[in-house]
């Protein structure tokens, strides 16, 4: 009986899926004793009791110095050197060298006819990750997906071309790097048709130079007016000179509307694969709405359907075309920004152009097309919204899982007309401007300052270096220019506050 | 008609002519003789050549699909023995968690047989002989089960059949079989020592042995014993499917033991799972640190997931060479690579294993990255489009109610395929071949 109890206590301290050897092999069911069962039983009894008093398994440690005797199939080391290798987690760090088979410490306690090969834990000299490898296996993931997208991605991806409407101002560089970041990121083929107000200019074009893909880059001879209106028909006429572009050189593929302001989701690149002609997808419109938040909040306790962000077309139940979600624009009546300068909310039109895409073949002058598809040289200035370029708005695809996925965002937002901004970015001093306008958002400077910005660009960086000795130092140098309200100043209070801390 | 010498009178029977073409020019003749003896050596080649490749297009077929879609109603029939029920159905009832553990295949493999087409009610025209015994269905509190009353079970099982029914003792088992999913098979033991020590059942050695465990030159793998998976849940892995155009970016997964800790607080060592191999240990010490080898002990909710993300899931050995992590592989598209030097993988003779996982030597664990990267991408793809194969991973599987193609039907196409019995299995009268007091004197006491 006790046997058993003895084998269930051993069997109850396994893991659910691996087991433990003890040096008492459990025997088969022992319902009768025979002497030797008895000795071991008095054995175990007496190895119990010591290990009570010294606190550790000393059964283990018996078994260990008995065991050094019989013979093995791997090698081991002297007892004594035995005893101090049963710390093997210190053993295996501090012993590299070569592939040391090390010894396990207490298992084959019993002759070993194990017939298939075991060898120690084998450790390499540096158990690090090898950088060849570590490339080599990258490459080997990459292929693997792109395999992957293959099989189960879009199956003949068509080119996309992305047509751009820009011009050269304080926020080109904001919005155009986040455009040409998303384009990198397409996996398929792609055209950029970039449409510049004013001319195609070196700011721009070394702006998109960056990003090596396939640019057609064009000037439209206009420059951007100062009211919304004004520009959003301006965009218009420039967007259909890059659908002019798609129709000269007969380029093949799904052209999207690409604004430099917008944001555009991954996903929406593979969900316009599936545009068969003219798709639509809907769009967030992020609308700033500082000043009318609580007329907002009124109205919102009103109404029942909330309000959504969202322009798009909207499905019925059988998922087919029914309407038009278009952005409420009804709060911001009256108070929305006519010129670039307001601060008021900037709009979107009722369908903003980027949340449509067309197949390049509607804009080919023969080809077969759809009648419903309006010739583009017939038209000219005033189309509203991309649906006049249909016959029948009912011919427009619905994407995205009928416009429940919203795949790209609308936000606007520009500086002041007249902001000034180092040209490519890149300051290169002694800066010529010699008249600050009063109207620039920067607060006046002293007329001497660009004199002292690098003096003490220069001073600054050694003093980081130190830690707090020359903090005092710095402190009087700062109280002198504490009047001195400029950018560099408050990077000081920034790298202070980091010492501080 | 041409004129010319009177042919012989053998050549006027129209046969004849039509075999000659009708012509009766000598040189002409002798050109349609050669001919004919051509057209007979080729079909002679094809013939010879068809019925010799129909044995290796099923073990090397590229596809892995031919044999495995083999149908082997029609090609065998097999008489179910109607034991007692405290042979099956009240060890069941006693628990029933044996339904979902890893050695659930005894279960579901008699219920299979017992509503299949090839079941035949009449014995005298069986070709195979089934016993439905339980035997790996007496489990500990934790679920592991407890081998040490199953030799008798199957001893009392016999001596029942033997006496009711002549078939056993016509050729002492050896058109019977048995399925013996436990961890070392028919030797009914877990220790891999006492295994060996015990050897397979004396009663079972003419018996074919349906079993988990393979490995090469062990004495607990018969000559002739049919490798099968170990049962894994089908509805649970089909329920967690993620979609296949998730991408793969682990590199290698694992999850599992390394060190088979003691629940001991004093116990400073750790002991390498399992007799000796430190193949896990070496994985472990040697790619913890390896940002490629997505490796651990922890058991998170997100196996199955992480598994469909992985490109290689490591199988090494544990405490057996098998391991139900294969199953697991091969129904979630992630390449095996198997460590466990002479294992024999379930299926070997239908499904091409080299062609479909990676074999690492035990010794090798510590180059397993160089091994890993240094595979061709091409390769790679290809294993992955033959793991691809839906019929790959039905054979693995058990499923209820069963499906064409699933691992019961390969346990029949393997025993449909060792028919017919040779003459000498079947004795003559009064010879006895097995020693029926044969073994350890425990396993003779009844059940």
């Amino acid at each position: 009986m006790k046997l058993s109890a003895l084998q269930q206590s051993y069997l109850g301290r396994r893991s659910n899926s691996f087991r433990s050897s003890g040096p008492l092999d459990s025997s088969s069911d022992g319902a009768f004793k025979s002497p030797a069962a008895v000795f071991w039983l008095v054995l175990h009894g007496l190895s119990c009791l010591i290990s009570l008093l010294l606190g550790f398994r000393f059964s283990r440690l018996v078994f260990l110095l008995l065991s050094t005797s019989s013979t093995y199939t791997s090698p081991f080391h002297s007892p004594t050197e035995l005893a101090k290798t049963l710390d093997i987690r210190s053993v295996i760090p501090a012993d590299p060298v070569g592939n040391v088979p090390l010894p396990f410490p207490n298992k084959t306690a019993t002759n070993s006819r194990v017939v298939v090969g075991r060898h120690g834990i084998r450790i390499r000299p540096w158990p690090h990750p090898n950088p060849v490898e570590v490339m080599k296996a990258h490459r080997i993931i990459e292929r693997v997906q792109t395999e992957q997208r293959l099989q189960f991605g879009v199956k003949d991806p068509r080119k996309i071309i992305v047509v751009t409407p820009t011009y050269v101002r304080t926020f080109q560089s904001l919005h155009l790097t986040g455009v040409m970041h998303s384009l990198m990121l397409v996996p398929y083929d792609l055209v950029w048709i970039v449409v510049e107000a004013g001319g195609v200019s070196n700011e721009t074009a070394s702006l998109i130079a960056k990003s090596g893909l396939r640019i057609i880059h064009v000037g439209f001879s206009q420059r951007m007016p100062n009211s919304w209106d004004e520009r959003h028909k301006l965009e218009t006429k420039m967007r259909l000179r890059g659908l002019r572009i798609v129709r000269e050189k007969i380029l093949d593929g799904i052209v999207i509307f690409a604004d430099d302001s917008n944001m555009h989701s991954m996903e929406l690149f593979d969900e316009i694969q599936n545009a068969k002609w003219f798709g639509a997808v809907s769009v967030g419109i992020l609308a700033n709405s500082a000043n009318i938040d609580e007329t907002v909040v009124e109205k919102r306790g009103e109404e029942e359907n909330p309000r959504m962000p969202v322009q798009g077309p909207a499905c019925n139940v059988s998922n087919m075309l029914a309407g038009w979600h278009t952005f409420n624009t009804l709060p911001f009546a009256g108070k929305s920004a006519v010129y670039i300068d307001d601060r008021a909310t900037v709009l979107p039109r009722k369908l903003e152009w980027s949340g449509f895409v067309l197949n390049s073949r509607l804009l080919w002058k023969d080809g077969d097309k759809p009648e419903w598809m309006k010739d583009i040289d017939t038209l000219d200035g005033d189309i509203e919204s991309p649906l006049d370029l249909v016959k029948d708005p009912s011919v427009v695809e619905p994407l995205g899982s009928c416009g429940r996925r919203v795949l790209l965002w609308w936000l606007r937002v520009e500086a002041r007309a007249d902001s000034k901004f180092p040209p490519r970015w890149i300051i290169d001093p002694p800066l010529e401007v010699t008249v600050p306008s009063k109207r620039t958002p920067w607060p006046d400077t002293p007329p001497e300052l660009p004199s002292h910005k690098k003096p003490v660009i220069g001073i600054q960086e050694p003093i980081i270096k130190h830690t707090t000795k020359t903090r005092t130092s710095r402190s009087k140098r700062r109280s002198k220019r504490k009047h001195d309200e400029t950018r560099t100043d408050r990077r000081t209070t920034g790298f202070d506050k980091t010492l501080q801390n | 008609m041409p004129v010319s010498s009177s042919p012989p009178p053998i050549l006027d029977s129209s046969l004849c002519r039509l075999l000659f073409l009708g012509s009766r020019d000598s040189s002409t003749m002798r050109k349609c003789l050669w001919l004919w003896g051509l057209l007979f050596i080729a079909l002679g080649f094809a013939w010879s050549i068809t019925a010799e490749r129909n044995p290796r297009t099923e073990r090397i077929s590229g596809s892995a699909g031919d044999v495995l879609e083999d149908d082997p109603v029609g090609r065998l029939k097999v008489y179910v023995y109607e034991l007692p029920s405290k042979y099956n159905k009240k060890i069941l009832q006693k628990d029933p968690r044996c339904l979902s553990h890893m050695f659930a295949a005894e279960i579901f493999m008699h219920r299979f047989l017992l509503s299949s087409p090839v079941r035949t009610l009449n014995p005298e025209e069986a070709d195979w002989f089934y016993t439905p015994i339980y035997a790996t269905c007496d489990l500990t509190p934790t679920g592991l089960p407890l081998p040490f009353k199953s030799p008798r079970m199957v001893r009392s099982a016999i001596q029942l059949i033997s006496s009711s029914w002549p078939y056993w003792n016509r050729t002492e088992g050896a058109d019977h079989f048995f399925v013996v999913p436990h961890d070392f098979g028919a030797c009914f033991h877990y220790q891999e020592e006492k295994a060996i020590e015990r050897g397979i059942l004396p009663i079972l050695r003419r018996a074919t042995l349906v079993q988990t465990f393979g490995q090469r030159n062990h004495v607990c793998l018969n000559e002739g014993s049919i490798t099968i998976p170990p049962y894994a849940p089908p509805q649970k892995m089909q329920a967690r499917q993620i979609p296949p155009d998730t991408p793969r970016s682990i590199f290698v997964y694992f999850r599992g033991l390394f060190y088979d800790v003691n629940n001991d607080p004093e116990e400073t060592s750790l002991t390498p799972l399992m007799s000796g191999s430190g193949a896990r240990a070496a994985v472990w010490e040697n790619f913890k640190s390896n940002p490629l080898f997505d490796i651990s002990t922890e058991h998170p909710t997100t196996y199955y997931e992480d598994m469909q993300r992985a490109i290689f899931c490591l199988c090494p050995l544990g405490w057996a060479p098998w391991s139900p992590r294969l199953v697991e592989a091969v129904v979630f598209g992630c390449i095996p690579v198997i460590i466990a030097d002479d294992i024999v993988l379930p299926f070997a003779d239908a499904i091409p294993w080299e062609e479909i996982g990676v074999f690492v030597a035990e010794e090798d664990v510590p180059k397993l990255d160089k091994i890993l990267t240094s595979i061709p991408p091409h390769v790679i793809l290809r294993k992955q489009r033959l793991l691809a194969n839906p019929s790959m991973k039905r054979a693995m599987l058990f499923p209820q109610p069963t499906l064409p193609g699933d691992a019961f039907h390969q346990i029949l196409n393997g025993l449909a395929r060792k028919l017919p019995h040779p003459k000498s299995v079947y004795l003559k009268p009064g010879e006895k071949i097995l020693n029926w007091t044969a073994g350890p004197i425990t396993d003779l006491k009844p059940w």
